[in-house]
Parts: structure tokens; C-alpha cells; sequence
């Protein structure tokens, strides 16, 4: 187990690498520069602000010093928000985004799990096709669309919940989960649903039914294991696709997590920001898949076996 | 059976689990609506102000945005203020001045009361230390050219000079300040409610960090001391920041409120949601589709005053056939601003025929422009394009933005249906926009200017060729000694005005820049809110705002 996580962990470094290396060059040979306004700076001005940020060095040194300060996890400063450094930005993002991300995996757990599962148990009836055509709606439909939708009703017709922010106010929380864990839940709810299908109709539940026991026991017990298996390793992929892909929501409903955060820093040209966070994220998806492996290692008996005996 | 299977599911063990784990975790942030924040505020005496998007930084001698203005507009104050509608200048932390005879010379008496938020004395030596940083080369303050109007701060700020003493700012004892100008500036007053010219802390800056340093942790809540009515309690990056009323400033009896936040909400129609649901007392903007529904049913609600900015398309005056005067006038006559004005932008905006908006210092622009299709067509035909025949590809350059998109394909029609000119349309991202117009890679581009101070001279220099934010390929060395040499030379304001009115009728003649309309500020404003003056530049003096019933 040990060594099938260092192979894995080993493989990694080069995926980062080759990340860094490519996003420093790429933003670099993007038009316009961090201090380009509509505004034009004086000459002696963009010398000293470029010079504040190592910028007037050769692109090549440039690359090496920020290497080395990454290897001490400095990400630099960021040069939209004098004063702040990216650490710090990422570090105030990060919380918000991961609160959001665990949010809407719950919701996308219980609302696709249990949809997915129903879909299962009488397949190709209206209690297939209801829950399922349901989640193909949610597939289709863009958060983006989605999220006003609920804000019109819920905040603005109904005045049950706050429109916008991330822990100001009561509830404020609910509907941008709800949103994002709704595109989720859809995934979840077919994954689920072949996974069961399959489960069911093999031998052990039959054997498990000819003992007698309660559906739900053969249902949850025996066949949620190796049902829900899917949607597990479907899960690493999916928490650092929230992660990294949540900035519609955050913009939607004004959260200032790490989403928005990458949008804006791309727009600002803010390279130290746009790396950071880049390399963070990396760092997550690679992190979260190689977790999800793990687990999905651990939940099936013969992928155990195959790494154990690596 | 498989229904009832359903059924038992939704109750095991498992499924609660889950269900339970979930409703906790949300309910954690119950919904329970009871006071809004307004109502809230307006018990309190604290104002909510949306506020665009997350402050840069603090530090008045760095940032350089509205909602950044905004902020600095509460935790600092001027030398000389300003007038909270009209902005002629008032006292500020200077009680009085006396300017010389020939314009040069500034004498500024700095009240005996001036005191920091942390009760230290605020004296002369402040501002010249202050003007000392903002213009030194090694700070790099975007703004440092605000002050180069005073002696020798032009060569010092460029780093011509590295002798500050040899610039026009003087200490003549601890409460009174001599600056020198290089020429007559008439609105030097205004300069002084600049944030570039703000005093900042020595004694607070210098334990953090040195005077060149950009940035440090001086503007940390805690660190912070300013001068204004408030001073900085709190700042929560990404939720608000939050300043309380200063008790060390000279006013501070005539202060109403008792804090104000700041929330940095970038989406136009969430704040809009925000104010209908009484979570802010003002708004930054709002979307333009909802204006007309505001206009009709809530007028009372928004504020939708002239701003003092110009939007306008220039051409690239290094390209055919815009090298051609009469190809630029052609199609500056077959622009229907008033359409442009009435329905594209809702009435939002005014029609804009000047490059100076109209009424800034007493100054009324020449109008040269009007909407005039059978002028066009005959200097189009006479510039070699009869009915637009043989007229090159050229293209339309806009930052992607809606709105910019939409007044884009309305000229794009007007100029269709008069001239028989096709264009098409690009719309590129905001630097590379930026990236472009500064190379001259264009044909024509939307560009907007919004002035910094209410003087012609902040529009009439974008003709200048040796100013790069002209970036339209204008070279007219008379035009460059009218703006260098004649104006400021100027005795009087109205023979400046007179002289200005010369220097526009030439540019508007030449027309590198053509206007289509003048801004006009639009937001939303609770009706529990008192004092919050509306102004030519959009400038919030909160010390005079109150809010309750």
C-alpha cells in the first residue's frame, strides 16, 4: 500500500512541474501586463513598479527564482493587491471554497445517491425514468442558470434566503450548495444507478434475497458497497473539479473563494497570482485523485489485492 | 413491492445518517430573515455601501480605483475638502490659505486641532514628507503626476532631480505649509482632496517599513491611523471592510454615523438583489436593463447625475483611410447620438458632441459635431468613397463588455444605413484591449476617459502627442503649444476658458477622438439615507451622511 502511494505520490512531482513550467511561460506571452490600465503609467513609474517585482530580470532568471521560492512555499506577492501576498489571498480562498465544495458533495451524495439507487431498484419503470430524466435536466442545465433561478424564487419571491455572500448571513449558505451540488448530484444519480444495476443482478443477491432478508438490508448492505463504487472514485475527480471549478457560483452569488479568485487574477494578469493558484490547484486535483484511488483500493477487495502485492 | 422498498430506504439507518449530517451542516446557517442590515444600520447609525470589489490596498498614495476612492474618502481628508455638491474647495485640515498674487504661491495654515486617529499632532512636516513619497520614482505611485503641477516635481518624480528640497514644498513652522507651483494651476485647491495627495502617517509608516516601501503592514486593521472622519476598524478580505467613526478628527462632533462597511460585490445584479432585499443602504452601480423599470417605478430610489467623463471612439490616425479628415468627419456625422443616448442606453447617458463634458469650471466646449447623414455622405463621396464604394475593411475594437457591444453594432448600423460603410466588430479582453490601443494595432476603438479633476485641460491633453493615453496617432505641434505654452499662460480663468474653448474647436476640427456620450453616474440609494451629496466626480463626503427615520 505504502509503496503503491510513494509510486503514485513520485508521479505527481513531474505533472506539477510540467504545470508550473508551462503556466509561467503562457501568462508571460499573454498581451498586456499587470500595470496596464487605461491609465498609461509614467516610464520611470513601470520601471520601479517593475523593478519592485523582479520583472525588469531576464525571464529565465525570473523562472529559476521563482522555483526556488516555491520549493520554500513562498508564492510571491501579488501585484494587484499591494500588500497582499498570493499565501495569503489563497489561504482566505481556500476555507470558503472547500466549505462550498463539502457542501454541494453532500448535497450531490444525497440527493443523486438516493436518486440514483431508486432508479435502480425497479429499472426502465416511471420510477426509473422520473429520477433519471430529472438528472439529465440537471446535467443540461448550467449553474449559472440554475442559480438565479433559485434566487429569484427563494430569496426574491419567497424571502426565505439570502441572495448572495458566504457566511454573513443566516442561510446564505444554502442555496449556492444546493446549486452546485445540483449538477453533482446528477452525475452521482447515474453513476449510482449503473453501479447498482449491475450489483443487483448478481449472484450474491440473490443469495443474500433466498436467505431472506429485509430488501433494504440486501439493498443498503450487500449492494450499496459495491454499487456506490462508482460514484467513489468519481468523487476525487469531482471534489477538485468543484474546487477548481466553482467560480461560477462564487461569482453568482458573490463568494470570494479560490474560483473567483483564478478568474480574476487571469484577467488582472496578476502572474504571481494566476501561478499560485494554478499550482495549488494542480496540486489538489493530483492529490484528490490519487486519494480517490486509495479509497477505491480499499473499498474493493480485488483492487486491494492487485495493491497489495505490488 | 419494490415502492415499499423505497420507502424503507429513504428511512434506514444509512439514509438518516446522511440526511441528518447534511441538515446539520446547513442549518448551521439557519434561515431565519428577522432585521434586515439596514434596519439594522439605521438602528445603529452604520452605513452598508456595496462597493465593487475587493480594496487593492489602503494606502492613498498607491491605489488607484473608485472603490478604493471610496474607502480613502472616509479614513482621510484633504488639506483643503471640498464642498460636498458644488466641490469648490473648503477647509479641510488646512482652516485657511492664502494664495499670492501671480498664482504661484500656496500658504496653508494647518489647524491647531489636526490630529491622526491615534491622537498624535498632524503637522506641516506630514504633508511634506507624504509629497516627498508619493513622489519618489522608487515608490512607483501611479499617480505621483498629480503633483507635478507644483515646482520641480516633475524632474524629482522622473528622477531628474533626487534633491527634494529643490521642489516647491515648504515648512515654514509646524503648522504652516509653502508650496510653490511651476505655473498658475487653478485647480491646485481641488488637487489637495486628491488621494494622491493625502497625508500619510510618517510615524506609523516608518515602523513598518521605509518610504519607498509599496506596500507594507501599515494598513493592517490595528496598524492603520489616518486623519479623515473615520478610521479603519476591521478589514476582512473578500467579506467587508469596516471603519468607525474617528474621535481624534476636528469634526468628529458633526458625525453622524457611527461606522460604515464596505462590501466588495463585483455582480451588478447581485448587488441589485442585495438592495431590494435591505441588505445595502447604496448600491455601486446597477444593471442597465433594470434602469428604465427604476426610472418609472422608483425614481425616488436612484441617483442619475452627470459624471464627469467622456465615451468616445478614436481612430488610428496611422492608418488609412483615417489619415484623411474628412473620412473621420464623415463618419462622426453618421453617428445619431441621440439614439445612441435614448435607446441602446436607456437614457441613462447624455449625447455626447464634446470632448470636454459640458460645465466643467464654467467652461462650455464648442459644439462642432451634430448628426448630419447628408454632410457624411458628401465629404465620404469627396474623400474618394462615393456611396461608400471601394471603402477598406476596417474594424471596430471594443473591451468585451455589453454594453460596449451593443453601442458597437448600433454604429455599425448607423454607419450601414447612411454611408454604406461595413464594419466589423472585435471585442478583446480588457489588457489585451489595452495591449492593443497602446501599439496602435486598431483601426477604430471605443475608449472612455473620466477626469481626475474638474479642469478641461484633464480632457483637452489627451490630443497632446507626447501623452500616452492619446494613443490615437494625433500629431498637431499647434495643438501641442496651445495645451504647453498658450494656456497656461492664461491670466485670468476666462481668458483660460477662452483659450480652451480654442485648443477644443481645433481637436474637434481634427477629430482623432469622436464623443458619443457623457457619463452620468447611476445607483441605488435607500430612502433612510441622509446627506450622501451627489457630485460632478461621484466623490462620497460620509461625514455629513446619516441614515435612520
Amino acid at each position: 500500500m505504502l509503496r503503491f502511494f510513494s509510486i503514485r505520490l513520485l508521479q505527481a512531482i513531474p505533472v506539477v512541474f510540467v504545470v508550473i513550467t508551462v503556466t509561467f511561460f503562457l501568462v508571460r506571452f499573454a498581451p498586456g501586463g499587470p500595470f496596464d490600465g487605461e491609465k498609461q503609467v509614467e516610464e520611470t513609474v513601470r520601471k520601479a513598479l517593475e523593478a519592485q517585482y523582479n520583472l525588469d530580470q531576464p525571464l529565465i532568471s525570473q523562472y529559476f527564482s521563482y522555483l526556488g521560492d516555491l520549493a520554500q512555499g513562498d508564492l510571491g506577492p501579488s501585484f494587484k493587491y499591494p500588500g497582499r501576498s498570493v499565501n495569503e489571498l489563497v489561504a482566505a480562498g481556500l476555507p470558503i471554497t472547500a466549505e462550498l465544495g463539502l457542501y454541494a458533495i453532500l448535497v450531490a451524495l444525497a440527493l443523486g445517491g438516493t436518486a440514483g439507487v431508486i432508479a435502480a431498484l425497479k429499472p426502465n419503470s416511471a420510477q426509473d425514468y422520473i429520477p433519471m430524466s430529472t438528472a439529465m435536466i440537471g446535467i443540461c442545465m448550467p449553474t449559472f442558470l440554475l442559480g438565479p433561478i433559485l434566487m429569484l424564487v427563494f430569496g426574491i419571491w419567497l424571502e426565505w434566503l439570502p441572495v448572495s455572500g458566504w457566511g454573513d448571513l443566516p442561510g446564505d449558505k444554502i442555496l449556492p450548495s444546493f446549486t452546485l451540488g445540483a449538477a453533482y448530484a446528477a452525475y452521482v444519480a447515474r453513476l449510482s444507478r449503473g453501479g447498482m444495476l449491475e450489483v443487483l443482478s448478481q449472484d450474491y443477491i440473490r443469495t443474500a434475497r433466498a436467505k431472506g432478508l429485509p430488501e433494504y438490508i440486501v439493498v443498503l448492505k450487500h449492494g450499496l458497497r459495491a454499487g456506490l463504487l462508482p460514484v467513489v472514485s468519481y468523487l476525487g475527480p469531482a471534489f477538485a473539479g468543484i474546487l477548481s471549478g466553482s467560480f461560477v457560483i462564487e461569482t453568482v452569488f458573490q463568494i470570494h473563494g479560490l474560483g473567483r479568485l483564478y478568474i480574476q487574477a487571469a484577467f488582472n494578469r496578476d502572474y504571481t497570482l494566476i501561478l499560485g493558484t494554478t499550482v495549488f490547484l494542480a496540486a489538489l486535483i493530483v492529490l484528490f485523485n490519487l486519494l480517490s484511488d486509495l479509497l477505491a483500493a480499499y473499498l474493493n477487495p480485488r483492487l486491494r489485492a492487485e495493491v497489495q502485492s505490488k | 413491492m419494490p415502492t415499499l422498498n423505497t420507502i424503507a430506504f429513504l428511512f434506514s439507518p444509512f439514509a438518516r445518517r446522511f440526511m441528518l449530517l447534511l441538515s446539520v451542516c446547513l442549518a448551521l446557517n439557519a434561515c431565519s430573515p428577522g432585521e434586515s442590515r439596514v434596519e439594522q444600520g439605521n438602528r445603529l447609525s452604520e452605513f452598508h455601501a456595496a462597493n465593487a470589489s475587493e480594496p487593492q490596498t489602503l494606502d492613498p498614495q498607491i491605489h488607484t480605483g473608485v472603490p478604493e476612492n471610496n474607502i480613502a474618502m472616509g479614513l482621510f481628508e484633504g488639506l483643503v475638502s471640498a464642498h460636498p455638491e458644488k466641490l469648490t474647495p473648503i477647509p479641510g485640515m488646512a482652516e485657511r490659505w492664502e494664495i499670492s498674487d501671480d498664482g504661484l504661491t500656496y500658504r496653508f495654515y494647518i489647524r491647531q486641532n489636526a490630529k491622526w486617529s491615534d491622537g498624535t499632532p498632524l503637522t506641516a512636516d506630514d504633508y511634506h514628507w507624504s509629497w516627498m513619497r508619493v513622489l519618489d520614482p522608487q515608490l512607483g505611485s501611479e499617480y505621483a503626476y498629480m503633483l507635478f503641477s507644483i515646482k520641480n516635481a516633475e524632474p524629482y518624480g522622473t528622477g531628474k532631480i533626487t534633491d527634494f528640497d529643490q521642489v516647491g514644498v515648504r515648512v515654514i513652522d509646524k503648522h504652516t505649509l509653502e508650496v510653490e507651483l511651476e505655473n498658475p494651476t487653478p485647480y491646485f485647491l481641488q488637487l489637495l482632496n486628491h488621494h494622491s495627495l493625502f497625508a500619510v502617517p510618517k510615524h506609523v509608516l516608518l515602523q513598518y517599513g521605509e518610504l519607498t516601501d509599496r506596500y507594507s503592514d501599515w494598513t493592517r486593521p490595528g496598524n492603520m491611523v489616518s486623519n479623515g472622519p473615520f478610521k479603519l476598524a476591521e478589514w476582512k478580505i473578500y467579506h467587508y471592510v469596516k471603519l468607525e467613526k474617528n474621535p481624534h478628527y476636528w469634526d468628529a462632533d458633526n458625525v453622524a454615523l457611527n461606522a460604515i462597511y464596505f462590501y466588495p460585490i463585483e455582480n451588478y445584479s447581485t448587488e441589485e438583489r442585495m438592495f431590494r432585499v435591505g441588505q445595502v443602504h447604496k448600491t455601486f452601480e446597477i444593471p442597465l436593463d433594470k434602469f428604465p423599470d427604476y426610472q418609472k417605478n422608483h425614481p425616488e430610489l436612484l441617483r442619475n447625475n452627470p459624471y464627469l467623463g467622456t465615451y468616445y471612439y478614436q481612430f488610428n490616425l496611422t492608418r488609412k483611410p483615417f489619415d484623411d479628415i474628412r473620412v473621420r468627419k464623415a463618419l462622426a456625422l453618421a453617428i445619431d447620438r441621440e439614439a445612441i443616448a435614448q435607446s441602446v442606453m436607456y437614457g441613462v447617458v447624455d449625447p455626447g458632441y464634446t470632448l470636454t463634458p459640458p460645465g466643467v469650471a464654467g467652461y462650455n466646449p464648442p459644439v462642432l459635431l451634430n448628426f448630419d447623414p447628408e454632410e457624411a455622405k458628401r465629404l465620404l463621396a469627396e474623400a474618394g468613397y462615393p456611396n461608400g464604394a471601394g471603402f477598406p475593411k476596417v474594424e471596430l475594437l471594443y473591451n468585451t463588455n455589453e454594453s460596449h457591444r451593443k453601442i458597437a453594432v448600433a454604429v455599425q448600423q448607423m454607419w450601414n444605413k447612411y454611408l454604406n460603410v461595413n464594419i466589423t466588430l472585435t471585442n478583446q479582453e480588457w489588457k489585451v484591449y489595452i495591449d492593443s490601443r497602446n501599439r496602435l494595432q486598431y483601426d477604430i476603438a471605443r475608449a472612455g476617459w473620466i477626469g481626475d479633476v474638474q479642469d478641461p485641460m484633464n480632457f483637452l491633453d489627451l490630443g497632446l502627442s507626447s501623452n500616452g493615453n492619446n494613443r490615437s496617432g494625433y500629431n498637431r505641434p499647434e495643438y501641442d503649444t496651445y495645451i504647453l505654452n498658450t494656456i497656461p499662460r492664461s491670466k485670468t480663468q476666462a481668458e483660460r476658458n477662452a483659450n480652451f474653448y480654442q485648443a477644443e474647436s481645433m481637436i474637434m476640427t481634427d477629430l482623432p477622438f469622436v464623443p458619443i456620450y457623457t457619463y452620468k453616474t447611476k445607483y441605488l440609494v435607500h430612502p433612510s439615507v441622509k446627506g450622501l451629496h451627489t457630485n460632478y466626480q461621484d466623490y462620497y463626503f460620509w461625514k455629513y451622511v446619516s441614515v435612520g427615520n
